[in-house]
Parts: C-alpha cells; structure tokens; sequence
C-alpha cells in the first residue's frame, strides 16, 4: 500500500499548510457519493486517527484512513493548471470510470 | 480530471446543504419508506401513523388508483383489479409467470417483449407501473413528512435479484419520480441498520424471510470495510406462501375450488394471514370459509396442523444456508451473529429453525419489517452527502455469474459469481471463420454450462471487423458491473480499433423507448387533465354568466334598454351560448368577456336604478 505526492504538489502543500497555521499534513480520502459513485476527499488534518495510515513524501504527511486506501492505493497526487483554474490531480489506478466532471469515479 | 482544492476537515461537501434522502423498502407484502433526521434513522409513517404500506394496488374504471390499506381491504371483493405481491413478478417474462399463475389469480396479456401485463378495468398494466404506483406513493409520504422534494433514494432489492429484475425495480423508481441513487441488497442494508459496521471484525449472517422471498447472506467485515462473501435464497419463497399453503388447507377443508370461486380464495387468503399471525401467539385460531352459495365453513387451525402446514416450507431455507456456508468457505460456527429480518421471522418456528441451522441465538432487536428501510436510509443519507467523509463504503457481491455465448451453446463465464462490484473484467475472443467481418455477442447470466440453461440479457453486434483468416482477429469483450450491480458489455476488435457495446437491456425489462413512451404518456395525461379542468371552469363560468344576464334582461330590459342595445346583449348572449356548447375554454372565455362589454352599460344604469329606488322614500339625513 503505497500513497505518493509530487514535489509540485507538496510544495504547494507545504504553502498552505504555513499560510494556515496548523495542521498535521494533508488527508486524502474516499466517499460514496456524486455521479459515478466515489468522490475524493481533500482536506487539512488536524489530528491523525487511529486507523489511519500515514505517507510521508517530500517532509508532507498524507494522511489515509484505511477504508479509503483500498480504493487510494497507487495513488499519485499532482498539481496543475488548466487555463485559468490550477489544483490537485488524483492519478488513481483503481478507477475504471469517471464522470463528466471527474470529481466523482468508480472503482 | 477535475481540480480540486484543499477544503478543512469535515467541509469536503460544502457546495450543498441537508438534501432530503429516502431509504426505500419495496417489499412483496410491505413496503417501507425511512429517513434519516438529527442523525437517527427511522421509518415514516402515513397520516394515520401506519408505517407499512401494503404493497397492494388497486385499479379502477376511470377512477384513482388506491395503494395500500384501501386496496388490502378491496382485494377479496375484487380480485382481479387489485394487484398483490407484485414483486414476484418484477423482471419476469410471460413464460415464469406462468409458473406462478396457480397461484397469481390475474388476467396476464402478453406484451411487447415479452413482458408480462396484467388487465385491470384500468386497462392493461405492467409489473413496473405497478411497483411505481406504491414508490410514488411512499415518495408522496415522504415529501409530506420532509417538507419538501426528495433529492433522491435508495431502493433495496434481495440479493438474489438478477439483472432484469434489478432494472425493472430501477424502472419503476424513475417512473415514480424517483431520482434512484443506488439499489441496495437488502442484508446489506440490514447490516447496516444494526450497525454491525461499527464492530470490529467478525462474519455476520442475515436470515431475511419476507412476505415473497428468502435471502440469506454472508457478510464479513474487513478493516471497517464490508464485504458480501455469499448469497443465496429463493426469491420465490415467503410468507405469502405460507398464507396460500394455509388457504389451499382451509378451502380444501370447506371442499370449494380454487379456479371457480376466486372471491372465496381471496377472502381465505385474508383470513390464512390473520390465522398466521394469531398462531405466532396462540396455540389455536379459528378459520372459517364462506361458500359461493352463503354457507359457511367454520374449523380451527392448532399448533400440529399449522406446523404440518408451515414446516415443509420453513424447511426450504436450510439449504441456501447451508449452500451460502459453504460458497463463503466457513462453517456455522464462525458466524459472529445472525440477524433476523422480515415479517416472517416473528414466527416462533422460524427463529427456532434459524436457530437450529446457525447454532446461536439470533438478533432481533429491531423490529424485522422495518429493518431493511432504516438502512437503506442510512445509507441514502451518506450517498445524499450528508455525512462526514470518512462514513463506511459498502462492497457488494454479483449474485450469479455473467458471461457471453460461444460456439455450441456453451457459456463462457466472464465475471464470475460473488465477485466484489463495482467490478470491470475483460477477456480476448476470437473470429471462427475466414473473412467474417461480424461478431454477435449474447450475453447471459447464471451459473449453468448450457447458454440455454442461463437467462439471456443482451444480444448486439460488432460490426466492420477487418476480413482476416479465422482465429486471426482479437475480440477483447469487456464486461463492466457499477455499484447498483448493473451491466455494460463492450466489444472491441483488437487490430482494427471498431468498437460496439450495450448497456445491457434486460430482455424482459422496459426499454427506454418504453419507459419514455410511460413518461409522456403521463405527461400528456397532465396536460389532457389540466386542459379538462380549464374548460370545466370556463363552462360554469359562462352558465353563471348567461343566468345572470338573462335575469336582468327580463327585469330591466324594457325600461332600461333601447331596441339597438337589447339586440346586441341578445346577440352576445347567443354566441356564449352557442360557444359553451362546444368550444374550448379560450373561446368561452372571450365570449364572456364580450358579454360582459355589450352589458356594462345596461349593469350601470340597473346600479343607478337600484340606488335610487333603495334611496326613494328615504330623506337624506337617514344615510348620514
């Protein structure tokens, strides 16, 4: 089980995470929901919990609960730009299909 | 690829506040609609506090259906407009209703397709439009106690529900109005409902005999993730067969024929049910039979008849446990908890049996008609997005094996029964004959060798495969299974890239031809409807009119009006007249609004009559 992030990423973390003040690293996880099914979970962690599994790349820990890991492993996490709009880019070999917009997937 | 932003713990669904989320139990007998509110979950009652609605249906001649208690309470006076059980004939064709016409007592039509309908005095009706029926009125429920439109819903199905069966359940949600976000195993949602996702690791079995079917399942949780190991069942078994063994003992008893006396089975199927739920309780109950002639046949059904009568049939359930048993690879006592669902699981000699098989005592906690709604509710409310993130997902279990059709009639299995879904398998074929530029594709499902065996899904073509030497060309057919444990097929020729696929239509579902043809024809309906009332309201309006008019003609016209004036009041009072014979609404409108200039001088000077003759005799300091 392996979770990894791009140095483009993680310096844009790294960014964030100083700009905010707090926190204990970037939570990366998995929900049922949206259009094709699963939607990804981005967001500051403040505390690491008991079933989670911790990735540290480039000095930023990733922090997975281990439900989403099933459907997260190989998981790279990119950052980009597409004309106007940048952000984070899941590369996920577990999805089979996602939907129009891409922020929901299946499995 | 979307780009996403960091959002702060707990916020990722921020966009969207509390969406209205409905679980959805559409039983054979009962059907249950749940919700979740402050976090708890619970089944919602209709104005007059009755959770269950009794998935009945009744039709009538060019009057409203009635679903429910109301048509319970019809069916024994009139059989054949009131449709029971109608699960059991979800996604199947005309040839296993036929199987079941013993004990259905409907006049089947054959339809498009092969999909069975039934006459009512509503005309012909499909198993899907029936089902719709008691999902839009579970909807309506829901809205009613929500305060507002529901973003959508879960539907539990039994496992054991093949392909077509599924899409028809679907069907029937979009034809309810329903947006369908997911159909769900009813153990699985069981499970959830007694909250086994919060233990820790164990392997759990769900013994669900309901009013029509009979799942049992085997689950196993897995670092917090559930997994389903097994299923099995017989979905044509349950509580309702139990009510027609007891009927067919009772008629048999009063010596009256099934085939000639319909009124009378429906009234000991009545009563079979009551006799049921006594004897769940009591040692004995009293049965009584009315005749077609008025005589009455009056017996009691004891402990030792009413076992002699159930057991055989409670008995059809130990061999799909112990089947699911082995297909899971465990024996009875690795099972962690057994959990009871369905109404038919308050039967003391069902527990006992349940018992006997599992080798523990089994949960029961929560009330079993309910169970499955509760948590189908849950999990609407997560997939509504109205939880935290880091909520349970659930992995599910195709309950037979998919494949395609190849030479010889055999099976070729491509997904294999119980694997985990959402799941997508692909497998290489190749062409039989030189030059053969086409490739039909069968796709069947079930676990026989024989293509004949299995149920047939879908057939499609590929079509402009390069002519090449046989066993040279490369067919890779991909099989893919979403989270609702539905179909997509696509075939691919390798070296030249031409692509055909199906998203597989049942053969005895609805096509969405049909399903758009149901849904304009309810429209249309609509607007037939709403342009009935217009011109109701418009002819009572002109009715009103006319007197009106006419009254004052009579009174005043003499004195009031001069012959030019009394002519042309005539003539719009003609035209109205002719117009509210036979126009429509907009015609009559307009010529109630010509009326109504021709006489606005004629009403004003009647006003001023009228003051002045309340006035006459009056001195003005009266008034003052």
């Amino acid at each position: 089980m392996s979770i990894t992030i791009t140095e483009r990423a993680a310096e844009h973390v790294r960014k964030s995470l100083a700009h905010r003040g707090r926190g204990a690293g970037l939570r990366l996880g998995v929900r049922s929901s949206g259009c094709s099914g699963k939607a990804y979970v981005l967001e500051f962690a403040d505390a690491i919990q008991p079933d989670d599994e911790v990735f540290e790349n480039h000095g930023i820990k990733v922090i997975v609960d281990r439900k989403s890991l099933v459907f997260l492993d190989g998981t790279e996490l990119d950052y980009g730009k597409e004309g106007l709009n940048e952000g984070f880019k899941f590369s996920n070999p577990n999805v089979k299909g996602e939907c129009g917009c891409g922020e929901s997937f299946t499995v | 690829m979307a780009l996403l932003q960091i959002s702060e713990p707990g916020q990722s669904t921020a966009p969207h506040q509390h969406r209205l989320a409905v679980g959805i139990d559409l039983g054979t007998t009962n059907s249950l609609v749940a919700t979740v509110r402050s976090g708890l979950a619970d089944t919602l009652p209709d104005a007059t506090g009755r959770h269950l609605l009794p998935s009945v249906v009744r039709y009538r001649d060019g009057a409203d259906v009635i679903v429910g208690e109301a048509a319970l309470a019809a069916a024994a006076d009139d059989p054949l407009n009131t449709i029971a059980s109608v699960k059991r004939l979800m996604g199947r064709g005309v040839d296993d209703v036929k199987t079941l016409g013993g004990v259905l007592p409907y006049d089947f039509a054959p339809g498009d397709g092969g999909m069975p309908r039934i006459c009512t005095a509503a005309g012909l009706v499909s198993p899907v439009e029936v089902s719709a029926e008691i999902l839009r009125t579970l909807k309506q429920r829901a809205e009613a106690a929500l305060g507002g439109e529901l973003s959508g819903a879960v539907i539990t199905v039994p496992a054991y529900f093949d392909d077509s069966q599924r899409q028809a359940t679907k069907d029937a949600g979009r034809l309810a109005g329903l947006t369908v976000l997911r159909l769900l195993n009813e153990p699985t949602a069981a499970a959830v409902a007694y909250g086994l996702d919060k233990k820790a690791e164990g392997v759990f079995a769900i013994y669900d005999l309901g009013g029509g079917t009979f799942d049992i399942s085997i689950l196993r949780l897995n670092r917090g993730v559930f997994e389903v190991l097994a299923t099995a069942g017989d979905s044509a078994l349950g509580g309702d067969d139990m009510d027609y063994a007891i009927a067919g003992w009772m008629l048999g008893q009063a010596g009256v024929d099934v085939a000639t006396d319909l009124r009378a089975a429906r009234r000991a199927l009545r009563d079979a049910r009551t006799a049921k739920h006594v004897l769940s309780e009591s040692a004995e109950a009293a049965v009584q039979v009315v005749r077609a002639d008025g005589t009455v046949w009056e017996g009691r059904l004891g402990c030792e008849q009413f076992a002699a009568i159930v057991d055989p049939i409670i008995e059809r359930t130990v061999a799909p446990c112990k089947r699911a048993l082995r297909d899971a690879g465990i024996s009875a006592s690795d099972i962690a908890e057994v959990v009871l669902v369905g109404g038919s699981t308050r039967m003391p000699r069902v527990r006992h049996r349940a018992e006997l098989v599992f080798g523990r005592t089994p949960l029961a906690d929560i009330d079993p008609d309910r169970v499955v709604a509760i948590g189908a509710a849950i999990q609407a409310d997560i997939l509504a997005g109205n939880k935290a993130s880091d909520e349970m997902l659930l992995l599910d279990v195709i309950p037979l094996s998919l494949g395609i059709e190849i030479m010889g009639g055999m099976v070729e299995k491509v997904i294999v029964r119980n694997s985990t879904i959402p799941i997508a398998k692909a497998q290489d074929f190749t062409t039989f004959k030189d030059g053969q530029t086409a490739m039909a594709i069968h796709v069947v499902q079930g676990e026989r060798e024989l293509v004949s065996d299995c149920r047939s899904l879908a057939r499609f073509e590929l079509r402009g495969i390069p002519p090449m030497v046989a066993g040279a060309g490369r067919i890779r057919v991909t099989f893919q299974v979403d989270a609702d444990g539905l179909l997509g097929v696509s075939a691919q020729e390798q070296t030249s890239g031409v692509e055909s696929s199906v998203v597989v239509k049942p053969s005895y579902g609805l096509s969405d031809d049909e399903i758009e043809r149901m849904l304009r024809d309810s429209i249309a309906y609509a607007q037939e409807d709403s342009v009935a009332r217009d011109l109701r309201e418009q002819q009572t309006e002109a009715d009103r009119v006319l007197a009106a008019v006419e009254n004052a003609v009579a009174a005043d016209g003499a004195t009031l009006l001069s012959a030019p004036e009394r002519e042309e009041i005539d003539r719009a009072l003609a035209r109205l007249r002719s117009l509210r014979a036979n126009a429509n609404a907009a015609q009559i409108r307009d010529g109630i609004a010509v009326l109504d200039q021709a006489t606005a001088e004629f009403a004003a000077r009647r006003m001023n009559v009228g003051i002045s003759k309340a006035l006459s005799g009056h001195r003005l300091d009266e008034f003052s």
